[in-house]
């Protein structure tokens, strides 16, 4: 029971000592990129070796002769392509392992844990280097974690772990130290602007919550990350719950609201369960609750789980969301500031951006302006995925370049492919090029050029991807996801689409890009809500730096990706055919005739571009010409 | 008709979450999370127990695409089809999940109620994409390959 002020620096005061107590801490990432691969087999696998070896306790006990081992399920580690990954840690020296499987859970004990060597063969490796430690790792060493400080470190399912890595010292300066105007003040003079996509200054927002004249006031935390490629949020939930709980508290303290909910996307089950984990722990413990460390402030905290809406990312269709209705956006104004959930005063934050107050409260505004630029203070995180080498997660400074994000970081392209565009801020955003691949990246800089930071999702593209067949793929998803208000959105993107897709099948006119650009222009005025409004984006950003490749598909009815299936070409190399005569065969429509023994031939007017005939080649003799 | 123990599993969870009209949709994620659909007759119930219209509920679970009337397999397969596994080729994933079990766009549940092949606009997983998600596990990397492993491997869970 802590209930008060006393009582929790005596239980962080304990954890520290219990944490320093360790002689090793095996720290098995549990991420959900980590778990499917399966990291949950390797921590039982380490609980077992530890248990069934003598000499060793797991659990901690004062004056315990034994040495003293943890395993402990940790948040996203950061390179989730080289999962299950595991580090090992003493005292302040720290072993990164990728790749491992149950086989080596036994020598890296053995070795690593009981004794002081390094399982070599199951280290970072780039370009033939090896790195030992995570903060040497380029991936790593790159970055700047301050959201994500506690990934890697502490246990994601721990109260206590997270009280020793300095968890609830930022919410009890502000409790106790702080008038509730002085935080608002802090967090406004910082800068904090909020990371969800638009920008707006997270400490303005607060500020017009706290002087509503209604009371009753509440604190929502967003947590809907739906746009495909981003996954930066679900790691912060999953990974350091605590910390997101700890800046919701502080903002309800802040705007004199009893009462936080957080609404999370279906798909992150996992984030749901830690969470809900957290919270009871914190209830538990009367952190959560009435009268929280024996002071007037009570605070109490809800879930909501999404039910597979995109458009429940929206602030107003959101807050419907949690209130049981149909998840739309409505007119604005009244702003959710003064009329948001259940017709009340409002914050309404994304995960991230109350992940960063603790840190702002604890070290000041001063502080953190001193990090990212000066229009956009702070650090972002960004999930980095595509055709890159080094997929996963990453936190950088505002105002990183994508050069250095994608090149120093990400290691450059998959398989030393060409860069081609990366794909910022998802079904929202835009496709930047290499022109601009030395823009700073905060908030206003690259709107100039089309695109948003958006939430924080950068897809690498490659030149076997096809910027027709983005712009198309992009356009079905908020087609799909539209939630049929308005008109513009409901109508205009149903007819982008069609648009689009008449020019991947190889039947698009040079006018359609007119017609294109005319409704990309419309719908992005005209939409009703900021989805609707950013849903042409991707479309305007490829005309802008693609048309060519609009044209190509248009006029000379060619992909030079070879994506668009209706423009490819099957064809049989004469060198590799054996005429076996198999393709003919598996070939569907009969587009392929042939004498045996001699080479066959595709008939394209027929061939329905299946790729059976590929697939079954036994000699690869099947290419396709574009 | 449906059994009564539908209805007494719908009083326990509308009990759990409060007879008010804000519990619809975490009443429905229940109810759908032990049935793996929303029977009709069950909504209706629910609507008159927590105080709103029938059109009201009926409306709310049409809205949102993870409320399904129909009822779905024991083994709900989600193929990410997010922007990181689209660009690394999860449309052939889809493609062999539904060849295999004979299910196609129109089709997603197989006649022996196994299987329910869908898709998904992002798991979160990107960094191993292509991702494919059954039930609430996620399998990482995914290939037409291991997409026949997977299957066979659930089957083997059945016999």
């Amino acid at each position: 029971m802590i209930d008060n002020r006393d009582a929790l620096q005596k239980a962080a005061e304990q954890a520290k000592q219990e944490i320093a107590s360790y002689d090793c801490r095996i720290l098995v990432c549990s991420g959900t990129g980590c778990i499917a691969t399966g990291s949950q087999k390797i921590y039982d696998e380490f609980m077992k070796i530890a248990g069934d070896t003598p000499g060793i306790v797991i659990d901690f006990k004062p004056h315990d002769e034994g040495k003293h081992v943890g395993v402990k399920k940790t948040g996203c580690q950061g390179v989730c392509e080289l999962g299950p990954l595991v580090r090992i840690q003493k005292g302040d020296k720290t072993v990164q392992y990728t790749k491992v499987q149950i086989s080596d859970c036994q020598e890296i004990f053995d070795r690593s844990v009981i004794g002081k060597d390094i399982v070599e063969r199951l280290l970072y490796k780039q370009k033939g280097v090896s790195y030992k430690s995570p903060e040497e790792i380029p991936f790593i060493a790159k970055q700047t974690r301050l959201v994500l400080e506690n990934c890697g470190k502490f246990d994601a399912e721990s109260f206590d772990e997270y009280l020793a890595g300095g968890g609830f010292t930022a919410f009890q300066k502000a409790l106790f130290d702080m008038t509730p105007d002085e935080v608002v003040d802090a967090v406004d003079k910082s800068g904090l602007r909020g990371r969800g996509g638009g920008g707006f200054p997270a400490g303005r927002k607060w500020k017009q919550v706290a002087r509503q004249p209604e009371k009753e006031r509440y604190v929502v935390c967003n947590g809907d990350e739906g746009d495909p490629g981003a996954f930066m949020d679900g790691s912060v939930m999953e990974g350091d719950p605590y910390k997101l709980i700890e800046g919701m508290m502080i903002a309800g303290y802040a705007v004199g609201s009893a009462n936080g909910y957080i609404y999370v996307r279906a798909e992150y089950p996992m984030s749901v369960a830690r969470l809900r984990h957290a919270i009871k722990e914190l209830e538990d413990r009367n952190m959560l609750g009435d009268n929280i460390l024996g002071t007037e402030f009570s605070f109490h905290m809800h879930i909501n789980r999404g039910a597979g809406a995109f458009v429940c990312g929206e602030g107003s269709a959101l807050t419907a969301s949690i209130e049981g209705n149909r998840g739309m956006p409505r007119v604005k104004p009244p702003r959710t500031v003064e009329k948001g959930l259940w017709a009340k005063p409002t914050v309404l934050n994304n995960v991230e951006t109350y992940a960063n107050v603790p840190k702002i409260i604890l070290n000041g505004p001063d502080w953190y302006r001193s990090i990212g630029t000066e229009g956009t203070p702070g650090t972002k995180t960004f999930s980095l995925t595509g055709s890159i080498e080094n997929t996963g997660l990453i936190e950088v400074p505002m105002g990183t370049t994508l050069r250095e994000i994608i090149f120093d970081i990400g290691g450059g392209l998959k398989d030393g492919g060409t860069f081609k565009a990366v794909q910022i801020g998802g079904p929202s955003g835009g496709c930047l090029t290499e022109e601009h691949l030395d823009v700073p990246l905060d908030f206003e800089s690259i709107k100039k050029y089309g695109a948003i930071v958006g939430s924080g999702g950068l897809v690498v593209m490659d030149d076997h991807t096809c910027m027709v067949e983005v712009a198309r793929f992009f356009m079905s998803f908020t087609q799909r996801e539209s939630c049929g208000k308005c008109v513009p959105c409901r109508e205009g993107t149903k007819r982008m689409l069609e648009i689009l897709e008449k020019i991947v099948n190889g039947n698009g006119e040079l006018e359609d890009l007119d017609k294109l650009e005319e409704l990309a222009t419309m719908v992005k005025s005209m939409a009703l809500c900021g989805l609707g409004k950013s849903a042409p984006l991707p479309v305007l950003s490829t005309l802008r730096y693609f048309k060519d490749e609009y044209i190509e598909h248009i006029t000379d009815k060619k992909c030079k990706a070879k994506v668009c299936s209706a423009m490819r070409r099957f064809v049989i190399n004469p060198e590799y055919c054996k005429g076996c005569g198999k393709c003919a065969k598996n070939c569907p429509v009969g587009a392929i005739t042939g004498v045996r023994k001699e080479c066959y031939h595709i008939d394209p007017n027929i061939c329905i571009k299946c790729e059976a005939c590929m697939d079954g080649c036994a000699f690869d003799a099947i290419y396709v010409e574009s | 008709m449906l059994d009564q123990t539908f209805y007494q599993k719908a009083d326990e969870i509308i009990a759990f979450y409060g007879k008010k009209p804000a519990s619809l949709i975490p009443i429905m994620q229940d109810i759908q999370g032990v049935y793996r659909y929303l029977p009709g007759e069950l909504l209706t119930y629910v609507a008159a127990q927590i105080g709103i219209t029938e059109a009201k509920a009926y409306s709310v679970a049409t809205f949102y695409e993870n409320f399904s009337f129909e009822p779905k397999g024991k083994y709900i397969i989600k193929v990410c089809d997010g922007t990181a596994c689209h660009v690394r080729k999860s449309a052939p994933i889809l493609e062999a999940f539904q060849k295999e079990l004979g299910l196609s766009a129109k089709k997603h549940t197989t006649d022996d109620m196994m299987f329910t092949v869908e898709t998904v606009s992002c798991l979160g997983a990107c960094g191993l994409a292509p991702t494919v998600m059954v039930n609430e596990d996620v399998h990482p990397k995914m290939t037409p390959e291991k997409v026949l492993e997977l299957i066979s491997e659930l089957r083997g869970e059945n016999k």
